[in-house]
């Protein structure tokens, strides 16, 4: 036999490490606490200069949403009262706005609305306050539905995959947009009778619904990709030998695995929410009048671009730089998470 | 359980010069496993089967190291799913401690979930890369509800520290460890709930050359100070040589020769242990013998799809000894005459007891052949044809 003789004690033995630690680079030497691979996401997040902008301009949207009642008093105006009709001199006798411009001055910001004469400043700022909170709780819903539906068929397999997964087909190859067209109002008709008033809330609850039925589907199936591929990683066996319940699986070993995918996909789909939204409500079967809305400010200025093509400018270019920060975000972020990038 | 059936077990009582002596804390008999395959369309059914494992007997003695050896694909890491059960036999018998737990469920696992661990292959797969190294070893105490005096973090670094790490490693995530350090980290993980048996599948394949020496001192060590038992899986018998005091030698979901280390390596039977040994590099398996050469086999292929194994002897496709009646019939697993008690051989005309030398080489491998054209041209029998 060639075995040597081994000391006597276990811990004694052979403790030099194999290799040097890949750790201790860049002069951390001292520090002893690990950096989690989201304290790496973020330092790499940090450096991604777009994605730091996009986030900043992504949170101003935020800031400016959440606190629209404080601009609105800061700002001296409300969405809801008609300037143009109080003062008789600033809108013509076409209700076009007098001013350059669309009427933009000190005293309106952004100009005033042709018709009925609203500031367009705070119909802006309410109007995102609006879309995104209704976007935002769709995003969240859908983001939980999608997460709940995909690890479960991921992580079951078999019959239940199969069925969740017939399920999803089935609703992805629904054609959406006229679905939420054609069902905006029966969903409403759930609630109210057709000939009373609908209150806001319940054409907002139903907005939720459509928007939030049709929203899922995608993310499901990502986390049911993910969470296949996960269930083979030999860490969930070894969390089964130990006797671990699949509870305790999903949401210890399974779940901090998926943050990122969720967040990344949750980031591409909340302006995508936000969009749905606002083009229901282009198409008149969102929010209504008087209610602010973002998308209807596009409905009117479709219809007096010729006579005042200022009024589109405003909520058009926020919508834009509102979607294309939180795309470039997005990709900041997959690019920070990405895993290639430092195992 | 000594049955004189043809596929007879390594058997419990059996005085085995090496080995621990001891009761079988883990035996199985007939386990199978049969992956479904299914096909067609448009009504998908099933259409044939994967038979990883197909029948086999082992046993683990307490205390014991147990090598389970053979090529990539033969069943071996079903073998250990198996037995740990992370996988549902399709048949046969799995008794741990004299308990049925072939079918049992998580809940009725769970008191001896804490005995059986396991230690993975992968050593990048095998870590949660969310959760600190505290986490991943703690984990399993948590779960079982293991309260050690001093507390679970004590514990934990007690268990860095003997496998060969540093303590203070304990709030580090595993992508700051190299891969021989993360499988230590899997070896700790497998001590922390004091198992009596260990699983390990080829915890040392994945890793550099110079390391897996280390990791398998560590592991024998282990073996040594804790008495935990071992099933060791390998692809070759090297590794297992120094570490396991009984070897079996598995070939497409069958067991084909098993028995204690010397008998294995000095005096094998199966003309598969036969050209496993040929593989073994020069240096650990000549260390006996000087120099004066060894046999050389070298064989063809791959191994058989275990979708559609051979009929009768498994191993005839590459066999050099093969004959009409290894078609016929299944060799079965019985002690052969001259062999020691406890040495079982599957092969209906065993090779001769030694490892010596022949005098030509068995080469089958048709494209080996055409390049060493003249100097051995097949003198055992058939040249061994690359089936496919
Ligand atoms: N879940 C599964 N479904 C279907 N077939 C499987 C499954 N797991 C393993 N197999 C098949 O069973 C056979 C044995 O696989 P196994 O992983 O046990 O081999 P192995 O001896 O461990 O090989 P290696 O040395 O490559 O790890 C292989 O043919 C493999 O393709
Ligand atoms: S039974 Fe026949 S084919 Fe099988 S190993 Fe023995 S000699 Fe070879
Ligand atoms: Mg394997």
């Amino acid at each position: 036999m060639t075995v040597s003789p081994q000391p006597a004690s276990v811990r004694t033995l052979d403790t030099e490490p194999d290799t040097e630690p890949v750790l201790n680079k860049g002069g951390q030497g001292s520090e002893l606490v690990g950096r989690s691979p989201g304290q790496l996401m973020w330092r790499r997040f940090k450096r991604d200069r777009t994605g730091m902008v996009s986030a900043v301009v992504v949170l101003m949207f935020f800031v400016v949403g959440l606190l629209a009642p404080v601009i609105s008093w800061l700002y001296g105006k409300d969405p809801y009262t008609l300037y143009g009709q109080e003062s008789l001199d600033l809108l013509d006798d076409f209700s076009f706005p007098t001013g350059k411009f669309g009427g933009m001055s000190g005293e309106h910001w952004f100009g005033i609305e042709p018709g009925l004469g609203r500031d367009i400043f705070i119909q802006l700022v309410y109007g995102i306050r609006n879309s995104l909170l209704i976007g935002l709780a769709v995003t969240a819903a859908t983001v939980v539905t999608g997460i709940l539906v995909g690890v479960t068929a991921g992580y079951m397999g078999g019959k239940t995959d199969y069925w969740l997964g017939r399920l999803i087909d089935f609703l992805l190859a629904f054609p959406s947009t006229l679905f939420f067209v054609a069902f905006m109002p029966v969903v409403v008709a759930l609630f109210v009778s057709p000939e009373d008033e609908t209150p806001t809330y319940v054409r907002v609850l139903a907005l939720f619904l459509v928007l939030w039925f049709l929203g899922w589907m995608g993310l499901a199936r990502l986390m049911r990709g993910e969470t296949l591929s996960l269930r083979e990683r030999e860490f969930i066996e070894a969390a089964k030998v130990s006797g671990a319940p699949p509870w305790r699986i999903i949401r210890k070993e399974l779940l901090p695995n998926l943050v990122t995918p969720i967040l990344v996909q949750s980031t591409y789909m909340l302006p995508a929410a936000v969009t749905a939204e606002a083009g229901l409500s282009f198409l008149g079967v969102g929010l209504l009048e008087p209610t602010p809305d973002w998308g209807r400010m596009f409905a009117l200025a479709g219809k007096v671009y010729e006579n005042d093509p200022t009024y589109m400018f405003f909520p058009g270019v926020a919508m834009v730089i509102f979607v294309v920060c939180f795309n470039l975000l997005g990709d900041s972020l997959r690019d920070a998470f990405d895993p290639k990038a430092g195992r | 359980m000594s049955n004189d059936t043809t596929t007879a077990t390594a058997d419990a009582g059996t005085p085995l010069r090496d080995a621990v002596p001891g009761t079988a804390l883990l035996e199985v008999e007939g386990l199978t496993k049969h992956f479904p395959i299914y096909g067609g369309f448009p009504v998908k059914r099933r259409v044939g089967a994967v038979q990883a494992v197909d029948g086999i007997d082992l046993a683990v003695h307490e205390g014991e190291s147990f090598g389970l050896v053979g090529e990539s694909g033969c069943g071996k890491s079903t073998t250990g799913r198996l037995l740990t059960r992370l996988l549902e036999p399709t048949g046969g018998r799995i008794t741990y401690n004299g308990q049925d737990i072939t079918h049992a469920g998580r809940k009725q696992l769970a008191p001896i979930r804490s005995e059986i661990q396991m230690i993975f292959q992968d050593p990048y797969s095998s870590l949660n890369p969310r959760q600190t190294v505290g986490s991943i070893i703690g984990g399993p105490m948590e779960i079982n509800g293991m309260n050690p005096p001093g507390g679970r973090e004590m514990r934990v670094r007690e268990l860095l520290e003997t496998v060969g790490l540093n303590p203070e490693h304990y709030n580090r995530f595993p992508h700051e460890f190299s891969g021989g350090q993360r499988q230590r980290i899997g070896v700790a993980r497998a001590l922390a709930l004091e198992p009596k048996l260990i699983v390990a599948d080829e915890p040392v394949s994945a890793l550099d050359v110079s390391i897996q020496a280390q990791v398998v001192n560590l592991l024998q060590n282990l073996q040594r100070e804790l008495g935990i038992a071992f099933l060791f899986i390998a692809h070759d018998l090297a590794v297992v040589r120094h570490f396991s005091q009984r070897v079996a030698v598995m070939y497409l979901g069958k067991i084909v020769e098993v028995g204690d280390r010397d008998s294995i390596y000095n005096r094998p039977r199966h003309p598969y242990t036969h050209a496993l040994l040929s593989a073994v590099p020069e240096a650990t398996v000549t260390a006996a013998r000087d120099g004066e050469g060894r046999e050389r086999i070298r064989l063809a292929g791959d191994v058989p799809s275990p979708i559609n194994p051979p009929s009768g002897c498994r191993f005839r496709t590459r066999c050099w000894k093969a004959q009409d009646r290894c078609a016929k019939e299944e060799p079965p697993l019985i002690r052969l005459g001259g062999n020691r008690e406890g040495h079982l051989t599957a092969c209906h005309f065993p090779e001769e007891p030694t490892t010596a030398a022949r005098e030509e080489d068995v080469i089958l491998d048709p494209a080996l052949l055409a390049a060493e054209k003249g100097t051995g041209a097949g003198s055992a029998g058939p040249v061994g044809k690359v089936d496919r």
